[in-house]
């Protein structure tokens, strides 16, 4: 193993490990250079296997490199250094390491050639994270990791299981294209769905992500839905259903954003309608929808990080995150407000912003493919996501009605942070083709062309056109603080309630049932004891006489039935 | 105090009706340039206007509706 042939993740792994050793200047230094040195590693790799262990017989390749895990490579490192700077006021050692594992685990688990690498890492991403989510130390927090722990362990054990049946299957753990073939391959398929928030397996998000630190939110937005994006992209190209699953993920979340009052948790619905994109892309397989979806993914993590950036910064001054206390703090937050906007336009997919082109690839896929109806749903998420997060977000925490909070600026690491990652989703969004150039397939695709651009600003401008008409009359729903109940339900009332009712089910029966045992226990004790008690006629004392006669009564009978038989 | 951009309820207004103005320009836009279609649906005039407007209108109002069905008090779920 040459020095150019060190995996990703030890990287990180060995720089958490020096946190530990370093403080002050020191460990500032420690954080920013290893996104910087593990960048640089990674420039020198060549395509192929670079690393194998042999354990009982299956040869382990930790460390493949192609042209798909390397763009993930390359996302996960840039997200990892804005995240850095944009945590770099925290003194919070438990939350500096766990940020530093899970992003080697997330570039562990792209870089995985084989399931059981993957696997290990596959749960090493839900352990090291769920540390950014307790690190907010409230009673809420560690319920939510608990929850969100469980979830993601769970996940992790069907992939293992998965695994094995797909071993025994094919002879072989190498991880690449799956397909729903076999037992094996479906756990395989639900393990990467939970973790890419499929519905009804999407609630560890929306209940956890929010409930992080400001800063641990961003780090956990970059990563694990990521790692299940790429699995699925590999795994499952061209797998048909997850057209239909993609499209219901576009669609569903943005009714809840619109009515969500947590703006951290609009932006986690938010996600899932963004991931949905991703996961419709990949479920058309075609080249042009999964460079859409690919680099879909790579302006997600940049614009919705910036988007729970700048949310991170205002619940960090205000210590308030909901929409209903928020309001106005454009004049306290000016250069906040300016880089949620452009995080705003990117995730809106504005012409010349980064989300643009991405999207229009796997809606263009979609039509190409004959899928008119799954078009016109995401033609409406489209109009949907510009609502709630284009819109509601930038509107009630920074315009809206004045909440009368006057707040300094954010500091300085979080500012350079958030412009950072404008800059890259105005870079990206008006230069395309520099990051399109690392996406797996050749791209024969025209960007910006008149009736695109048309489309989509007449898409988004009567979009727009809608929230002013709806909020000049009054019909807009208020911000309420209130909780939504999702699909989360099944699991946080509807099971207990219903375990509930079973246990007191069993313990009526159950009690009823001793009791009648005890009654009739009773009833034959005070029988016998009639017949043996000390007045009861068998405990009496009889004399020899009547004994013998009764023993002679009884030798006839038998004798006499002896006879007649 | 500061006086605010959006203090003053003229630079609202005024900030509407630029943004009034461009809605128009778009769907004027449709008579004037003929935007290159692949599906049928958007040769309609004005087809991606008026979807994105009655998309949102229908997002919020069935969104609204939503709330008498799954709002709960903020401490619903305190119990856990």
């Amino acid at each position: 193993m040459t020095p150019t042939e060190l995996p990703p993740f030890l990287i990180f792994y060995l720089a958490a490990f020096a946190l530990l050793l370093s403080r002050g200047w020191l460990r500032h230094a420690v954080l920013l250079l290893t996104p910087l040195v593990g960048f640089l590693n990674l420039l020198g790799t060549v395509h192929g296997m670079h690393w194998q262990i042999t354990i009982f017989d299956y040869g382990l390749t930790p460390y493949r490199v192609d042209s798909l895990s390397l763009f993930f490579g390359y996302l996960f490192h840039l997200a990892a250094f804005i995240g850095i700077i944009y945590a770099l006021h925290v003194r919070d050692t438990m939350q500096q390491v766990a940020a530093l594992l899970y992003a080697g685990s997330a570039l562990g688990a792209v870089f995985a050639g084989d399931l059981i690498s993957l696997f290990v890492f596959w749960e090493l991403l839900a352990v090291t994270s769920v540390f950014l989510i307790w690190a907010r130390r409230t009673p809420q927090a560690l319920a939510a990791g608990m929850r969100y722990l469980i979830i993601q362990i769970t996940s992790g054990v069907l992939l293992l299981g998965g695994a094995l049946f797909q071993v025994h299957h094919t002879g072989s753990i190498a991880f690449d294209y799956i397909g729903l073939t076999g037992v094996g391959s479906w756990l395989i398929f639900i393990a990467f769905g939970i973790k890419c928030a499929f519905p009804f397996v999407h609630n560890w998000l929306t209940d956890a992500y929010p409930e992080a630190t400001p800063t641990g939110t961003v780090f956990l937005s970059a990563f694990t839905t990521k790692v299940a994006v790429y699995a699925l992209a590999r795994g499952f190209a061209g797998t048909e259903i997850l057209v239909f699953i993609g499209a219901l993920m576009t669609c569903f979340p943005i009714f809840y954003a619109v009515i969500e009052n947590d703006l951290r948790r609009v932006l986690a619905y938010s996600m899932i309608n963004q991931l949905g994109f991703m996961v419709c892309g990949i479920g058309i397989g075609t080249e042009l929808a999964l460079n859409g979806a690919i680099s879909h993914a790579f302006n997600d993590v940049i614009f919705k990080g910036l988007l729970m950036m700048a949310m991170g910064a205002v619940l960090y001054r205000t210590g308030k995150i909901n929409g209903s206390e928020l309001g106005g703090l454009y004049k306290s937050m000016p250069k906040t407000t300016a880089f949620c906007l452009v995080g705003a336009a990117s995730i809106s997919a504005f012409p010349l912003f980064s989300g643009f082109v991405s999207k229009s690839m796997v809606m263009v896929a979609a039509l190409e493919q004959g899928h008119d109806w799954i078009w016109l749903a995401l033609l409406f998420a489209s109009a949907g996501v510009f609502h709630h997060a284009g819109i509601k977000i930038p509107f009630f925490a920074f315009y809206a009605h004045d909440s009368g909070i006057r707040v300094k600026e954010a500091p300085t690491n979080m500012l350079i942070a958030m412009g950072l990652s404008a800059l890259l989703c105005i870079l990206v969004g008006a230069y395309p083709w520099a990051l399109y150039r690392l996406l797996p397939f050749p791209l024969d695709y025209t960007p910006f062309d008149a009736s695109h651009i048309i489309a989509q600003l007449q898409l988004l401008f009567f979009s727009a056109l809608a929230f002013v008409w709806l909020k000049l009359s009054n019909i807009y729903p208020p911000e309420l603080p209130s909780t939504n109940i999702d699909a989360e339900w099944i699991y946080r009332r509807f099971a207990p309630s219903l375990v509930r009712i079973l246990t007191f089910a069993i313990h009526t029966i159950d009690s009823k049932v001793r009791n009648a045992a005890i009654t009739l226990t009773q009833k034959l004790t005070r029988i016998i004891y009639q017949f043996h008690g000390p007045e009861g006629i068998l405990a009496r004392t009889w004399t020899t006489g009547s004994v013998a006669l009764i023993a002679m009564v009884l030798f006839a009978l038998i004798l006499s039935i002896t006879v007649w038989l | 105090m500061n006086r605010h951009l959006f203090d003053n309820r003229l630079n609202i207004a005024r900030l509407l009706r630029w943004f009034y103005l461009i809605c128009a320009a778009l769907l004027l836009l449709d008579f004037i340039y003929h935007r290159h279609i692949t599906h049928q649906i958007e040769a309609i005039l004005g087809f991606y206007g008026l979807y994105g407007f009655v998309s949102c209108v229908v997002l919020v109002l069935a969104a609204k509706a939503l709330r008498k069905f799954i709002m709960r008090s903020q401490s619903y779920y305190d119990s856990d």
